[in-house]
């Protein structure tokens, strides 16, 4: 029991004592403290993770159990927190990426009050905390409860300015939704319990408790996980919280809605492939598959019209998500799992860099109204354009590889849906470079004000954006295919002790597999080049025809409160004014004047007249004596 | 005697009363006829424990017990209607001091 690795329970632990300080002495502490504060826990908890991550790497994986969170009867769950390759890797992502975006914020941020500054970044280190238990925990009421946290802090951030009553209905929009899929993950974790009587990882994906399940159990188990996972991840039905949860700022956007948070419905799928590689979840994996590609492809297609900086980013990181789930359905986990940290780097790049760009535009988002900003914003400028080549997946940027895994596994799948992947991706292409051609090239369109106030980002900003600029470039260097170079998917064997893909029936020869490259890569450049040619000379206008069903996002808001949330409201107008007010109140009521009126006339048979008395009592008696003689038997 | 001519006496005497005490006012006379219900009853246990008793007696049981519960419960009707008529007629006397009067219409002051 005596392991090094006892003591992680630190990295979840420097962030939560960040929280309390911050959070506690937010009208006390000055913005600097506040800061370093805030970074600081985050930073001891990235060089706690690089240390456990060379401990995995030294094959010392470990779980460590603190005490007992629930013991009823035969049910015991420990408060355990699981160190294995999986849990490690996300360790790094999550630590590395928020510290970034730590520092970043407090550059960002800094206009802020000096209260709401404190609140910021306690919400901010608490939400590092919840993530980090969701990833360590050893069994999924752990990780439930990091869940449940980091949905409350997704909740927070996003109704940061709590002032604009837009701004609380995006965060409860948020918090509603997630709330839907957690109810499915909850349920999912009472019949793992139910069918199983344990819910610890190690314990629950061994064959004998396996057994346990029926083949109908999986199938419903896995599709249960599979909506909290469409909760938090942001997949459909349950996808449209995202694009709204931009209404937070800019670095949450980064951390929460692009590098972490949206990410844990992948881990808690590649955390139980077991259960998904089953044959009884077949059914599941299709599932998956269908949804995360119809994802991926509808908001694809909403992105290419959106013109708000933060929505187009936010639309990409829904289909993005719906690319990493075509991986999990495929059962390709190690792709998914790659596709996250790669994902990680260039989308947290991309938001921070429309953060600059905010910063620099003094709050306007509309990029209707920017333009030319790449000579004013040389270093933003400059990496943005790498995180687009990084998204768009041009070699050897890192989302290159992560994402040519995915359509890999697709085309195993079906050629059908590898069409799609393909056009998909080709769509990521053409919206990430509009959105960079109209942001950053031609002429300025805003105001001569704004003209006059471009500058480029303080160091604290612009220093994340160079790290995350390298990461975009070489992160892919780590999953380099088979075919390229032989042992060059570094992180497919460093997880294959946690996590291993589904072997596949048959495999693709390398010509085969080069000639897919190939494709990929040239249609991609070719998107790239229409995208230059079609918007170099932008001209703002309005949409028409199809462009405008896609600038309203097909709609999909509108007919979810046609028939979701108006009946919903209906409902709670006809319980409220007819069914409360009418038959709920007029039981309570009626009764007591039921009562009123009994003893009203019941009180007049005390009379006073001792005669009457006498009478009623011998009626009274002849009456029973008259039952007694006729109804007995 | 035939045991029916008991019986109507009983019932007469029972009438008598439930109606003395439905008709009239005067709680001393109300109080009469209770006693006369009583004693109507009393009668009738009497009547039917003396014939329970020469029906025994006659199917050879001579040690003579049966029916003697009638009896002894016509001695217990006694000693409570004798309880029953000081405490009923302690009530009448702090009646008539009060009101000056042993008429029961004059009772009605609990109604309000």
């Amino acid at each position: 029991m005596n392991n090094a690795l006892q003591i992680v329970y630190l990295i979840p632990l420097l962030p939560l004592l960040g929280f309390l300080i911050n959070g506690l002495g937010r009208n006390y502490l000055s913005k600097t403290l506040i800061g370093l504060i805030g970074s600081g826990s985050i930073l001891g908890s990235l060089i706690l993770s690089i240390w456990v991550f060379m401990q995995v790497k030294d094959g010392n994986t470990f779980v460590a159990e603190y005490f007992n969170f629930i013991a009823v009867d035969k049910l015991v769950i420990p408060f355990a927190l699981k160190i294995d390759q999986l849990s490690a890797v996300f360790l790094l992502i999550i630590t590395g990426v928020g510290f970034l975006i730590h520092v970043y914020s407090a550059s960002y941020m800094h206009e802020e009050k000096p209260g709401h500054f404190g609140r910021y970044f306690a919400y901010l280190n608490l939400f590092v905390f919840s993530m980090l238990l969701l990833v360590m925990g050893a069994n999924l009421v752990i990780l439930f409860i990091g869940w449940e946290g980091v949905g409350l802090c997704s909740y927070l951030l996003i109704g940061y300015w709590f002032k604009k009553q837009e701004y609380n209905k995006a965060a409860n929009k948020a918090f509603i939704m997630n709330r839907i899929g957690d109810l499915a993950f909850l349920i999912a974790i009472f019949w793992l319990i139910a069918r199983v009587g344990t819910v610890s990882f190690d314990e629950l994906f061994t064959a004998v408790n396996l057994a346990k399940l029926s083949a109908s159990d999986i199938t419903v188990i896995t599709l249960l996980l599979f909506i909290g996972a469409t909760g938090k991840s942001a997949q459909i039905p349950l996808y449209t919280w995202l694009p709204d949860a931009m209404a937070g700022p800019t670095p949450v956007s980064a951390l929460i809605h692009a590098a972490t948070m949206v990410t844990a419905g992948i881990y808690m799928i590649a955390r139980s492939h077991v259960l998904y590689s089953m044959d009884a979840a077949e059914l599941t994996r299709n599932i998956i598959t269908y949804t995360g590609m119809a994802t991926a492809l509808l908001a694809a297609t909403i992105a290419l019209k959106q013109n708000d900086i933060k929505k187009v980013l936010a639309y990409s990181t829904v289909s993005q998500l719906g690319f990493m789930f075509v991986a999990l359905g495929t059962g390709e986990y190690v792709a998914a799992v790659f596709h996250v940290m790669t994902h990680a780097f260039f989308k947290a790049l991309l938001f921070l860099g429309s953060g600059s760009v905010i910063h620099a535009m003094g709050g306007e988002q509309d990029i209707r109204n920017m333009g030319g900003l790449s000579k004013k914003l040389r270093i933003t400028y400059v990496t943005f354009f790498i995180g687009c080549i990084a998204i768009a997946g041009i070699p050897p940027f890192s989302g290159f590889f992560s994402k040519d895994a995915i359509l890999l596994s697709a085309f195993m799948k079906s050629p059908v849906l590898y069409a799609v992947a393909v056009f998909t991706a080709l769509l990521t292409a053409f919206y990430m470079f509009r959105l960079l051609i109209i942001t950053f090239m031609g002429k300025f369109r805003g105001t001569d004000e704004q003209a006059h106030h471009l500058h480029e980002s303080p160091l604290a900003m612009t220093l994340p954006l160079i790290i995350l600029a390298v990461l975009s470039i070489v992160g892919g260097l780590v999953g380099i295919p088979e075919v390229i170079r032989e042992g060059g998917h570094k992180l497919s064997a460093f997880l294959a002790p946690a996590v291993s893909s589904m072997p596949h029936e048959h495999h693709l020869s390398h010509s085969d597999e080069y000639l897919l490259m190939g494709i990929s890569t040239g249609l991609v450049l070719a998107t790239i080049l229409a995208a230059f040619m079609v918007y170099r000379n932008y001209q703002r206008k309005d949409a028409t025809g199809f462009a405008k069903v896609l600038e309203n996002k097909w709609y999909v808001d509108e007919l979810y409160d046609r028939i979701i949330v108006q009946p919903l409201h209906w409902l709670g107008g006809f319980l409220k004014d007819i069914f409360d007010l009418k038959v709920v109140d007029g039981l309570v009521n009626g009764a007591g004047r039921l009562v009123n009126y009994g003893s009203r006339q019941l009180r007049l048979l005390q009379s006073g007249q001792v005669g009457s008395y006498v009478l009623l009592m011998v009626l009274s008696m002849v009456l029973i004596f008259a039952i007694q003689f006729f109804l007995r038997k | 005697m035939p045991i029916l001519n008991y019986i109507i006496l009983s019932i007469a005497l029972f009438s008598i009363g439930i109606v003395g005490v439905l008709t009239r006012r005067n709680a001393i006379i109300i109080f009469m006829c209770i006693e006369l219900m009583l004693n109507a009853v009393n009668l009738l246990l009497v009547a039917f424990s003396k014939m329970h008793m020469n029906t025994a007696f006659k199917a050879g049981d001579l040690a003579g017990t049966a029916g003697t519960d009638g009896q002894i419960f016509v001695f217990f009707i006694m000693v409570v209607a004798a309880a029953e008529v000081s405490v009923g007629l302690a009530i009448i006397v702090m009646m008539y001091r009060n009101i000056h009067s042993v008429d029961v219409n004059f009772l009605n002051r609990l109604k309000q």
